[in-house]
């Protein structure tokens, strides 16, 4: 079971992540985490005639890859899967290919440790024994939804985050299966919903830095930590102008010597054309799955924090002139050798 | 945390790069600069064939919307806009890759939901208020005769 510290909750027994994959697009494949991915698509239509079903290809071949190198073919009891798309359409018609109990869950570009804290929950509270959590994206479906055509001559503000064509997908058991070499589930913290007043749509990375810094700040107040505890506090997807912005606000709440890096700015480097970085719930999935569990796995980190944010608002809250409310969820990951402290 | 909207919104104009506004207006001058020079050589060319202003005028918005369209359709279209920016989204063609884009995307949807009702999703507000903007003018050149 596990114990409530203020908003953090804190598993004495950790969950593991049993197994871990990441599929990505072209542009994916072009970047500096090119190797990290489990699968690399040529053809971001993936052989499907809509970008739609795409991403729902993408999400199936993430899914069935993770399952492939889970290790002890165990259970699934549940899918905990989200997405952009509305009402999370690619998460769903996924599902109806995989054949598991399926919920969905939504946090934007949160979804991924929204839906590991979930399923560590389940998996310590003894509910389930197996349960799969996964996050993807498609720039393509993205921008026909919330932006412009994708054949439209729109120009992008250099603020503006790049929605990455990916997927990721973790498998949590309880740590008495398959525990042996695997990286935990310490404790996760659900965010509150902050906001800041931002209205700009092209500069999510700011209407997200103070839900990370909330979320972030609240963590380690439940739980005693300091920041130099951990080899690396990973957001996604600040990108670059969140992460300035998230650096600025904990550096007045006087919070030093934190080792940070955001996920939305490692996918693509120093690309200018993706303007702040990458976004998108399978940026973080697929950044997590590809390249943090497999360095925690092999013992390069011992403890890290990986913090989703998500941008909660919609296209007709944003033609509204509503600000953008934001959430981040924070989940404490070891590496398998590790004991609770 | 201890911070205002307003402090926070101080922060966020500090952190976020500004756009480079002389270098981008000077560079949508030069490419819608451009298109517009082609358009005056097509019409000096429609004129040397034969036709009279009135037609060579049409003609030449025809091919501009023709090539546009054709650009779009071929995707070069948002290639070029994504360095040009203004620079081609203000000229004629800018408003033909508008509807094109538009009508391509949303071609998976059906041709009455998606190609037919999305086609004006962007350029819609242009009709409307160009349409309302002549009547204005119309209105205030009456009332000045009037006068």
């Amino acid at each position: 079971m596990a114990l409530r510290h203020g908003d953090t909750l804190i598993f004495p027994t950790p969950p593991v992540i049993a197994a871990g994959a990441a599929v990505g697009g072209k542009k994916e494949g072009e970047g500096p985490l090119a190797g990290c991915f489990d699968e690399l698509c040529r053809d971001n239509r993936l052989g499907q005639p809509t970008w739609e079903a795409a991403e729902r290809a993408l999400l199936v071949r993430t899914a069935r890859l993770c399952l492939q190198k889970d290790p002890s073919g165990g259970p699934v009891d549940l899918a905990l899967a989200g997405d952009l798309q509305a009402q999370c359409t690619a998460s769903g018609y996924a599902m109806r290919e995989l054949g598991l109990p399926f919920a969905g869950v939504f946090g934007a570009c949160s979804t991924m440790a929204e839906a590991i804290g979930l399923a560590a929950a389940l998996c310590a509270g003894g509910m389930a024994d197996g349960v799969l959590a996964m996050a993807s994206g498609h720039f393509c479906a993205a921008e026909r939804q919330f932006r412009t055509p994708l054949c439209y001559g729109a120009f992008r503000t250099p603020t503006a985050q790049w929605t990455a064509t990916a997927a990721g997908c973790c498998l949590l058991r309880p740590a008495r299966q398959g525990a042996a070499g695997k990286a935990q589930v310490r404790a996760v913290t659900f965010g509150r919903v902050q906001d800041y007043g931002v209205r700009d749509i092209t500069n999510m990375g700011a209407a997200m830095a103070p839900a990370a810094a909330a979320t972030l700040l609240r963590y380690l107040a439940d739980t005693g930590a300091g920041a130099a505890d951990f080899d690396c506090v990973y957001t996604g997807d600040l990108g670059r102008v969140g992460s300035a912005l998230l650096a600025g606000l904990l550096e007045r709440e006087g919070l030093a010597g934190l080792r940070h890096a955001d996920c939305g700015c490692l996918l693509y480097g120093n690309d200018k054309r993706v303007g702040s970085g990458a976004s998108g719930p399978g940026c973080c999935a697929s950044v997590l799955a590809g390249q943090i569990l497999p360095q925690l796995a092999a013992g390069r980190m011992q403890r890290v924090l990986f913090i989703a944010t998500g941008a909660l608002m919609s296209q007709t809250t944003f033609l509204q002139k509503e600000s953008i409310p934001a959430v981040a969820h924070l989940v404490e990951l070891t590496g398998p050798g590790r004991d609770a402290s | 945390m201890h911070l205002s909207s307003e402090e926070y919104a101080r922060l966020v104009r500090q952190a976020g790069p500004p756009s480079p506004l002389g270098k981008d207006c000077l560079w949508a001058f030069c490419v819608g600069g451009g298109i517009c020079a082609a358009g005056q050589a097509l019409r000096q060319a429609f004129l040397a064939a034969g036709a009279d202003g009135e037609t060579a005028g049409a003609l030449t918005s025809c091919t501009l919307i023709a090539l546009s369209a054709l650009a779009t359709a071929f995707g070069w279209y948002q290639k070029l806009a994504a360095r040009a920016g203004a620079g081609t989204l203000v000229p004629i063609t800018g408003f033909a890759n508008a509807v094109v884009s538009a009508a391509i995307e949303f071609f998976p949807e059906g041709r009455v939901a998606g190609t037919g009702a999305k086609m004006f999703t962007i350029a819609g507000p242009v009709i409307v208020y160009g349409t309302l903007a002549s009547a204005v003018y119309g209105l205030a050149l009456w009332l000045a005769g009037l006068i």
